[in-house]
């Protein structure tokens, strides 16, 4: 796929910002913004959608709550009842105040661990994984604000340098 | 500057004079002898045909009472006596419980006050003159608790069972404890707390109006050290008031956590009372300054807050329900025997509630979900100061009844009174505090 896009370097974030506010409102698409550290307010400044991890946490903790329960209630009540405590633990519920604890790490484990699974998933991040960025960089002071070109190559470009950036090259995809 | 609406000013009024007519009934209707006392619970057990039912165990609150039964005496006089106290103690139970209610909600604003004082918060200047309008009321909340607590050193009622020297000779545990449960050293302690937190209060107020009209941050620095220094104090002596003013009404019990327990409800209970007058205020267009972003913070602390008070409550219940040692368990053994709608219903209304409603970040920005979660957490909190004191003093003769809301009316009038009061004497957005400019821009 040839598309040609753009990359324009900054050096600071809040030069970026500005910039990326100004290029939102010309109306350019743009596709990325590499950064050296998260910038406050970026994502919305972009436009990009909400995430909606919090969503798969809350699921993810709703299972570990019901694995938490099933599995205290085949261990402790099922499997090998024992009398701990004077309290013979023949029924879940009258012994559940014993599993809360249990219930509790499990949510928080199972939102934890599945929360962040998904996130490498979805970031397309896995190990021994080659780095996306387009130039290192952005690792170090550099932020790379990538723009798609239809057309008005030029006026585009007027427009990047305008908003301060230190540097842009055309680049062939 | 604010001016305090003629509503809310006629509207606070009539909670007050509803809840004296109300405090004066529960007086009134109070019985006086033992026969009264019978004749009281026989009615109600006819027309609820045995609702609570005698034979509901009285095993925590006799321990509390111990000595009546030692006596000597018949066994069913005993029982008469001191079901006798326990009506009598009702009206002075539901008034000692709503005046502490909202005692703590002003002592666990100025906890967090001191808070942000001290960690130098830059998103909340916005509302220190809310959280400073809201101690106000420890002046007039305090003294009401002082008198109240010197009503029962003066043995007017029996809410602490310690103070009566005739219970102490025939408590040889009590005895022990006479180093530290003494009328005269716990008035001290509590004139030294109460004389502590008002003064902090006080300095803290003074050099925060001083940093609107000077021209260099030294006030600001001052306050914070007074802030540092105040946190100390208020840890220690917050959890040496929970021990005196809740935890020994049942005096054989102890709890080693009781302290940060208190601490929870104080500290939820204050931020929810910031949200919600933050609100209020805002909507009547006092606060043009403080946007959503403050408001989605104090919502993320009455989450976080209400998981943490959660957390102290289990914490307490799990051990003692573990451990199982009869000393300790008549404590949760009457709260669920006689008290067990309250005292599950709590739970309910302090952790499930807030938990959902709360969880979605989305919704702690809509104001009005917050009044109404927060109004919910208020009550829910009610009912766990109510159940910390209440299974002490009146045993299974509680009722939620004229004497109890009429407390809380008048209390509640009480406090919006001295509160939006306060608000009126200084501007309700502080000018040169060195965060002001970050506290405006504040965003999420």
């Amino acid at each position: 796929m040839a598309t040609k896009v753009i990359h324009a370097y900054y050096n600071d974030d809040d030069v970026l910002m500005h910039a990326v506010k100004k290029v939102k409102a010309a109306k350019h698409p743009i596709e990325e913004v590499y950064c050296p550290f998260p910038v406050h307010g970026l994502d919305k400044a972009m436009g990009l959608a909400p995430t909606r991890i919090a969503i798969t946490s809350f699921m993810y903790g709703c299972l570990g709550l019901a694995v938490a329960i099933v599995m205290m209630n085949y261990i402790m009540i099922q499997d090998w009842p024992q009398d701990i405590g004077g309290k013979p633990s023949f029924s879940y519920v009258e012994n559940m105040p014993a599993f809360v604890p249990i219930m509790f790490e499990m949510t928080v484990f199972f939102a934890a661990h599945l929360m962040v699974i998904t996130f490498y998933l979805r970031s397309r991040l896995w190990p021994f994984k080659k780095a996306e960025n387009p130039d290192v960089r952005t690792t170090d002071d550099h932020f790379i604000m990538e723009i798609g070109v239809d057309g008005n190559e030029k006026e585009l470009k007027a427009l990047l340098r305008d908003t301060g950036a230190v540097e842009i090259n055309s680049i062939e995809k | 500057m604010y001016t305090f609406s003629n509503r809310l000013r006629i509207g606070s009024f009539i909670l007050m004079a509803v809840g004296l007519l109300g405090i004066g009934i529960g007086f009134v209707s109070a019985p006086s002898t033992v026969a009264e006392a019978k004749a009281l619970v026989a009615a109600h057990d006819d027309g609820h045909g045995g609702g609570h039912g005698e034979s509901a165990t009285h095993e925590g609150s006799d321990e509390a009472h111990g000595t009546v039964a030692m006596q000597g005496q018949d066994h069913g006089a005993s029982h008469d006596e001191h079901l006798l106290h326990q009506l009598q103690n009702r009206p002075w139970s539901a008034l000692y419980v709503a005046a502490l209610f909202f005692f703590i909600i002003a002592l666990g604003v100025l906890a967090f006050y001191a808070v942000q004082r001290a960690a130098q918060a830059g998103w909340s200047p916005m509302l220190f003159r809310v959280m400073e309008g809201i101690t106000a009321y420890l002046v007039p909340g305090g003294i009401i608790v002082f008198v109240l607590l010197v009503l029962s050193v003066l043995h007017l009622n029996h809410l602490f069972t310690w103070m009566d020297p005739e219970v102490v000779a025939h408590d040889t545990l009590l005895q022990g404890k006479t180093g530290y449960l003494n009328t005269p050293f716990f008035l001290i302690r509590a004139a030294i707390f109460l004389g502590g937190w008002i003064l902090y209060r006080e300095v803290s107020r003074r050099l925060s109006l001083a940093q609107d009209e000077a021209d260099d941050n030294s006030n600001f620095k001052k306050n914070f050290r007074w802030s540092a220094g105040f946190l100390v104090f208020y840890l220690v002596s917050e959890s040496i008031m929970s021990w005196d003013w809740i935890m020994s009404v049942d005096p054989h019990w102890f709890s080693t956590l009781f302290g940060w327990y208190v601490f929870a409800t104080m500290f939820v209970s204050g931020i929810t009372a910031i949200a919600i007058i933050s609100i209020y205020l805002k909507s009547r267009g006092y606060l043009p300054d403080v946007n959503d972003s403050h408001i989605h913070d104090l919502a993320k602390f009455m989450f976080g807050i209400s998981i943490f008070w959660t957390y102290l409550w289990f914490a307490q219940f799990m051990l003692i329900w573990y451990a199982n040692i009869p000393e300790e368990v008549t404590y949760f053994v009457t709260r669920i025997e006689d008290y067990k709608l309250p005292f599950f219903g709590m739970l309910a209304l302090n952790f499930v509630f807030p938990l959902l409603m709360l969880m979605n970040s989305d919704y702690k920005r809509v104001n009005w979900f917050v009044i109404m979660t927060g109004i919910v957490i208020l009550l829910g909190h009610y009912l766990d100061v109510f159940i910390m004191i209440m299974p002490a003093t009146v045993g299974d003769q509680w009722a939620i009844g004229i004497p109890e809301i009429g407390a809380v009316l008048f209390f509640a009038g009480l406090f919006i009174f001295w509160v939006f009061r306060a608000f009126t004497m200084a501007p309700l957005q502080p000018k040169r505090n060195p965060y002001i400019e970050e506290s405006r821009q504040f965003h999420y």
